[in-house]
């Protein structure tokens, strides 16, 4: 008989109103590497915190065996204890302290009653050295990028006894050479036989990364196999119940020749006078959609909310929307210019979580809404249920605080606030990341339908297929510049990562604006 | 296909369930404030609840409310003002000085004490609004500052006693028919203003609660609105502070909920990068809201020194407080972005009613310090638990 790692027998949990799951078999091998795929909603999250002890026992049906024996987690401690470790999304590092005061946060090393730092930093030196990570364990970890946060944290979990890891999107945030870090890492725990869970929309990664594959779809197991037996377009088709025809649904669309956004040698820098845009000049079409590829830091996000009003430090040049010269100093600027812009981060810019979807919807477009300068309560549930349909929102209520909802029907919040102010360019900051296939396509779709109105689009991504897929013409950024522009024919990935990594312009370059 | 699934239809099933949360949240509310009301009658053999107490006790409580509605504004927007007892007491006392001293009629003052208060609020709103120094060190320093202007202009006098008319704002009251005149009118706008709510909501094909549900809560709110009249007409009719109270509430309510100003102020509370990129001017809509805290604390030092009809140096000590602690019972979360102004209302008169109660069941001062205090972190306590 094959030695299970866990086994999480008949799981069933109820919230009000909702089952999120049902009767769920998860079986884990001891020492592999295990893909837990499904799309946002599908009830992974909850699944790992029955196992986490975040839903302590009695607050669920079923069983949980490690190893073998029966368990009955009744906090995260006891799960902690048994050798399980999370690492979520949202990092839990104190940001304020060292890297080593972090890997040792309350393990017996600084349990003692006079803390012997000489002993700490050494051992977290030694610790770091062992995964390959060139970082002083003396840095503060504010000071690190997210990608080497998240590494830092999985260290951290290390120094403990840990036979379960578990990851959740680890590599949603982290740069092309930190997941290769993250990926040897979890080759070598894998051969010391450390078993790993490890959840992530990327299917690319599951595919090179897992030894099997789990997949879950509305609170039910659909399916346990071993890699070999599976491809990409079978997860997929798995997890959405349904055919997906193509991952990115791009539609042929005529653009029209005018210039709706035209940007200038324009440079921006930072609070502290450093210059991180440096001289980019680039053009927008009506109807357009534009990629803007690059590796995370190249300076996309701070070049578009600059743009957009919304950086605090200095900016030079000249931006034109519609052939008129601009002066956007603020958000509300950019707003009365037609611009609409959908940050990287919903949580942190793009919504208020404690409100409910009708507010979020109608914050940047209250004016719609009003009469004589009163909120219309009416019309504004009215405009936020026209829109959220049009975007398939799911959720139990236009009143619910838009904090409970996935990220997918977030992102659509998002999009719906954004909308309803009908923008003349959208700008989409990694418009799809931490979201469901399906909720993806949806937001594809979306984008079709707006490019037909004549919206011109701006799609920051920093995944080359989605950017290749669904853009008409793509600029390459690298430090602050642009690197390279290629239209949707010319572009490969070999030419784009090329710019996008620093290399000079590829000689497939041209030059259309 | 099952993922057409349109909101309208989750709306359906799920809203039940949603509205009954909400409202037990806010019943609590008024079943601890029920639960103090039966307590102290039978502590106080019926006194409490008599005509007299009643009139005395939302007198009373005229002040803190008066705070409490400007202080739910301040920290929905995720600030907190310590300055506004200090701020009470100057603005009553500089009223009191123009008055007594300077001889100027009961309306100037009255207006003098408003604008006095609001330009201080816009000294402090700019200091946190456009300094970006905290709200809490701000308004901390001018406790300081207000109460010490307060002690050099009166030369640390009790300045008295204020005009007849000046009296009457804080110690009159509505007489018998005007009382149940303005009962019956506001009956009359509630009945009118949910029906046409209905219908609009009907004619936009929204779903609109059943009809016995808005006319119960309608019949609800117009016995208890003839029950208070009843009450207080049987003394000497609805005190006039309260009805500033009642009005006062009636406009911030508006403003919070039905105009872009509230809106933003929530907004801003609750994810201030959020807000900003979504067009929002964080620093004007916080300037104004300190503005407004200015100008409300005003209002209430006009009310103070019209009740006690004479200014002292300490007027006002430690009211901010007690408007904080209001709020807070009523819900308001100190991390901003959650608050009710009806909620900091209940949560003054049940500080009114420790204070009153004890009174008159003659209990040491002390332990209503200590009462209040217990009551406070008890509330905050209940508050958070029932989000587990």
């Amino acid at each position: 008989m094959e030695t299970f790692a866990l086994q999480m027998k008949g799981i069933t949990k109820d919230f009000p109103g909702v089952r999120a799951l049902d009767n769920v078999t998860f079986s884990v091998r001891k020492g592999e590497i295990h893909a837990l795929c499904g799309e946002n909603g599908a009830g992974k999250s909850t699944l790992m915190k029955i196992l986490s002890g975040v839903y302590p026992h009695g607050t669920y049906e079923g069983q949980i065996l490690i190893n073998g024996k029966k368990v009955q987690f009744k906090s995260i401690k006891e799960s902690q204890d048994a050798g399980i470790a999370i690492i979520y999304q949202e990092l839990a590092l104190v940001g304020e302290m060292t890297v080593a005061e972090n890997l040792f946060l309350g393990h017996d090393l600084m349990r003692s009653k006079i803390i012997n730092w000489n002993k700490i930093y050494a051992e977290a030196q030694k610790w770091l050295d062992q995964i390959g990570l060139d970082i002083d364990p003396e840095t503060k970890v504010k000071d690190l990028t997210v990608g080497k946060q998240q590494l830092i944290e999985i260290v951290k979990a290390l120094t403990k006894k840990v036979d379960i890891l578990i990851l959740d999107e680890p590599t949603a945030a982290l740069t092309e050479s930190d997941v290769e870090i993250l990926m040897n890492l979890l080759h070598d725990l894998r051969s010391k036989g450390v078993t790993c869970i490890y959840i992530s929309h990327k299917l690319g990664e599951v595919m090179s990364l897992a030894d099997s594959v789990t997949i879950l779809r509305d609170g039910k197991t659909i399916s346990t196999d071993s890699i070999e037996n599976l491809t990409e377009d079978m997860i997929i088709t798995k997890m959405v119940g349904r055919e997906l025809t193509e991952l990115f649904p791009y539609e042929p669309h005529p653009i029209r020749n005018e210039k709706i956004l035209e940007v200038k040698n324009y440079s921006v820098f930072d609070e502290n006078g450093k210059q991180v845009i440096q001289d980019v000049s680039f053009s927008l079409k009506k109807g357009e959609i534009l990629g803007f590829s690059g590796l995370i830091g190249a300076g996309r996000s701070e070049l578009f909310i600059s743009l957009f009003g919304g950086f605090k430090g200095k900016k030079t040049g000249t931006v034109l929307i519609d052939g008129k010269p601009t002066n956007i100093q603020k958000p509300a600027d950019a707003i009365k210019e037609g611009l609409a812009y959908v940050s990287e981060d919903r949580k942190r810019y793009g919504l208020v979580l404690g409100m409910d979807i009708t507010k979020n919807t109608t914050l940047t477009a209250l004016n719609k809404v009003m009469k004589l300068k009163v909120i219309d309560e009416a019309l504004e549930i009215k405009s936020t249920e026209d829109i959220t349909k049009k975007m398939n929102l799911k959720a139990p209520s236009l009143e619910a605080a838009v904090g409970q909802l996935s990220g997918g029907n977030q992102q659509k919040i998002v999009l719906s606030k954004w909308l309803l102010n009908d923008p003349k360019i959208l700008i989409l900051d990694e418009p799809t990341r931490g979201i469901d296939v399906g909720a993806k396509y949806e937001i594809y779709k979306i984008m079709n339908d707006l490019v037909k109105q004549g919206v011109g689009i701006i799609m920051i991504s920093s995944e080359l297929p989605e950017v290749m897929g669904m853009s008409d013409r793509i600029l390459v950024m690298s430090e602050g510049r642009i690197t390279g522009e290629f239209l949707r024919e010319e572009a490969t990935q070999e030419n784009i990562m090329r710019c996008a990594t620093g290399g000079k312009k590829s000689v497939q370059t041209t030059i259309n604006s | 296909m099952s993922r057409q699934l349109s909101t309208v239809n989750v709306n359906e099933q799920r809203n039940k369930g949603i509205s009954f949360k909400l409202d037990l949240q806010s019943y609590t509310l008024m079943i601890a404030l029920v639960l103090i009301a039966v307590i102290f009658s039978i502590f106080t053999g019926g006194e409490y609840l008599s005509s007299r107490n009643l009139s005395n006790l939302f007198t009373q409580m005229s002040v803190i409310a008066v705070l409490a509605v400007g202080m739910t504004l301040v920290i929905v927007a995720g600030h907190i003002d310590l300055s506004v007892g200090s701020l009470v007491g100057l603005t009553g006392g500089i009223a009191a000085i123009l008055q007594v001293w300077h001889g100027w009629s009961t309306f100037s003052v009255v207006f003098a004490a408003i604008i006095i208060g609001a330009i201080l609020g816009l000294w402090q709103g700019w200091w946190v609004a456009y300094r970006a120094v905290p709200a809490f060190i701000v308004t901390l320093g001018g406790m300081l500052v207000f109460r010490g202007i307060l002690i050099g202009l009166s030369k640390g006098q009790t300045i008295a006693p204020m005009s007849e008319s000046f009296k009457q704002i804080g110690n009159s009251y509505l007489p018998y028919v005007p009382g149940y005149i303005l009962a019956l009118v506001s009956i009359v706008i509630l009945v009118f203003w949910t029906i046409r709510n209905r219908s609009k909501r009907m004619n936009m094909g929204l779903m609109i609660p059943a009809a016995t549900v808005d006319y119960g809560k309608v019949a609800v709110y117009s016995i208890f609105i003839l029950l208070i009249t009843y009450m207080l007409n049987r003394y000497y009719g609805i005190p006039v502070p309260f009805l500033i109270v009642a009005l006062l509430s009636i406009i911030f309510i508006f403003i919070s909920n039905k105009t872009a100003f509230g809106r933003y102020i929530y907004a801003i509370g609750g994810n201030q990068e959020a807000a900003a990129l979504s067009g929002i001017n964080i620093k004007r809509n916080i300037l104004w809201v300190f503005i407004i805290m200015g100008g409300l604390s005003g209002v209430a030092g006009v009310l103070l020194t019209s009740r006690l009809n004479a200014a002292t140096v300490n007027a006002g000590n430690m009211y901010e407080l007690d408007a904080i602690a209001a709020c807070v019972i009523g819900g308001t979360s100190l991390m901003g972005g959650k608050g009710k102004i009806f909620g900091a209302l209940i949560g003054a008169l049940i500080m009114a009613s420790i204070d009153n109660g004890m009174s008159i069941m003659n209990i040491e001062t002390f332990w209503q310090y200590i009462v209040k205090g217990l009551i406070l972190i008890i509330a905050v306590w209940i508050d958070i638990s029932s989000k587990k």
